[in-house]
């Protein structure tokens, strides 16, 4: 579980964030969603310590990750795994290095252990025959699901991932949603996605906290958007006059 | 520069990235340094032939001096401003293009001390190539010296290699290598910094490579001067 508590983020003086308190739960889906400029790739960026809020604590379990050391800050970055909105794969390695490179790194696996390890993770995320080749070699969709391979070799307890359908299309997009919500409930993880794709609201967020000018405007399930009477929410789900019809024939 | 130089996660990591740094910096530059010593060396050899043209200075001397400058000052001064220019900006592009591209934000996640492991290896391949590249440098400066007017009746063979052999002072070859690593440090070190906190996009990559060098050449010259200062007097 992580957990949010009276965050907020300044730029000099620009307020980007005000008192944000949410609770990410274990083996959920948790979203967090809303415009652009809102405000969701400062927190999430928060919530992975890339930058220190202006006020406020985030909790990984029990502990209070914003005041750790450095050291064991990367402690706790050891479960962690994320999935970057372009992926960040290391163009100069291979798939298979890509995958391999946090075990080479954190783990004493012999060569075969680590070549299982990521024959497994390649595999679980679907995709055969590509340790050779590279990131360049594969399309947007295969690397996103590399980036996802990647992110759950060190098998994660908490899994961030930074608009992992920008640049995909609907079809690949549920693919990729479906396999984050499969691994999310298999292995137990705390999943924290930043998003605005709508799909995805309604596909897998068990979760789901809407940002609007810096500050928590909705918080409830997929289930509760359509019913909600929340005007933010309201107006940044049904934001195109297509949904907009859809949902006067609805109601 | 206290986190650059601490503890490793993973040593064979950090030992694989040092190696290949050191391939990089040392056999990818290489033919450049040599190319440069070579006319570096035949210039000197000239220029000292003319200043001391139908003068009472026995032309052997040619060679003295040619070793000397060439081992006190331009071997390491020369080379490592090159090396500024070619390995530095490499340095600055390599590490800043993965500051842009969120390769470095994905390693801090991971829990790697990026600081670390993309800085370190640079900075001890530096130190320990840069020099051997130095002393290529001086080899081959004082062989084209040798190609460049032997052949052209400047002075005899016999007499340059007198020179070559007169006088020599073995705390100017220690002059050599204190420049040389002290070169090393400072351009992989600013070459780095420049990398490593880069903002922005491709032009402020640009400036960052740019200005990698630029530093670079400048903190190398106020060095020299400095170790010459200190060392000689």
């Amino acid at each position: 579980m992580i957990r949010a508590e009276n965050i907020a983020k300044s730029f000099g003086d620009q307020h980007i964030l005000e008192d944000i308190n949410l609770t990410f739960e274990a083996g959920k889906t948790n979203l967090i969603i809303g415009r652009s400029g809102a405000g969701k790739t400062v927190l999430l960026k928060i919530l992975v310590g890339l930058y220190p809020p202006t006020s406020g604590i985030v909790w990984y379990d029990n502990v209070n990750f914003t005041a750790l050391a450095k050291k064991k800050v990367r402690d706790i970055r050891m479960q962690v795994g994320m999935l970057f909105q372009g992926t960040a794969l290391f163009d100069s390695m291979t798939i298979e290095e890509n995958v391999r490179f946090p075990m080479d790194m954190f783990t004493n696996k012999t060569a075969k252990e680590k070549l299982d390890r990521v024959n497994y993770c390649l595999e679980r995320v679907s995709l055969k025959d590509v340790l050779k080749k590279y990131p360049s070699q594969l399309s947007g969709g295969m690397q996103k699901r590399v980036g996802i391979a990647r992110a759950i070799v060190l098998q994660p307890k908490y899994l961030f991932c930074d608009e992992p359908n920008s640049g995909l299309d609907p079809k690949t997009s549920l693919v990729i949603d479906e396999l984050i919500h499969d691994i999310t409930i298999e292995n137990n993880i705390t999943t924290i996605i930043n998003t605005h794709d709508m799909n995805s609201v309604m596909e897998i967020g068990d979760n789901i906290a809407l940002l609007h000018n810096g500050h928590l405007a909705w918080e409830g399930s997929n289930d509760e958007v359509l019913t909600s009477k929340n005007e933010v929410l309201q107006d940044f789900v049904f934001a195109s006059p297509f949904l907009q019809k859809v949902r006067n024939l609805h109601t | 520069m206290r986190l650059v130089f601490s503890r490793p996660e993973k040593m064979s990591m950090y030992w694989r990235e040092t190696m290949r740094q050191m391939n990089d910096i040392g056999i990818g530059s290489l033919i450049i340094v040599i190319l440069i010593s070579t006319f570096m060396g035949a210039v000197m050899a000239v220029q000292i032939s003319y200043q001391l043209g139908g003068q009472l200075i026995p032309r052997y001397y040619v060679g003295y001096l040619v070793r000397d400058i060439t081992i006190i000052e331009l071997a390491p001064t020369i080379t490592c401003l090159v090396l500024a220019g070619k390995v530095g900006s490499n340095m600055a592009a390599e590490i800043g293009g993965m500051r842009q591209k969120e390769h470095i934000d994905a390693m801090e996640i991971m829990g790697v001390n990026t600081s670390a492991f993309l800085v370190m290896p640079k900075i001890i391949a530096a130190i320990c190539v840069v020099p051997l590249l130095v002393s290529v440098a001086a080899i081959v400066s004082i062989l084209g010296a040798y190609i460049a007017a032997v052949p052209t009746g400047l002075f005899s063979g016999a007499e340059y290699i007198q020179g070559i052999r007169s006088y020599l002072e073995t705390w100017n070859i220690f002059i050599m290598y204190v420049k040389a690593v002290v070169f090393g440090l400072i351009l992989a070190s600013i070459s780095c910094y420049q990398g490593y906190f880069v903002k922005g996009g491709s032009i402020e990559l640009g400036k960052a490579s740019t200005a990698a060098v630029v530093m670079s050449n400048i903190a190398i010259l106020i060095a020299d001067y400095l170790i010459a200062v200190l060392l000689t007097s």
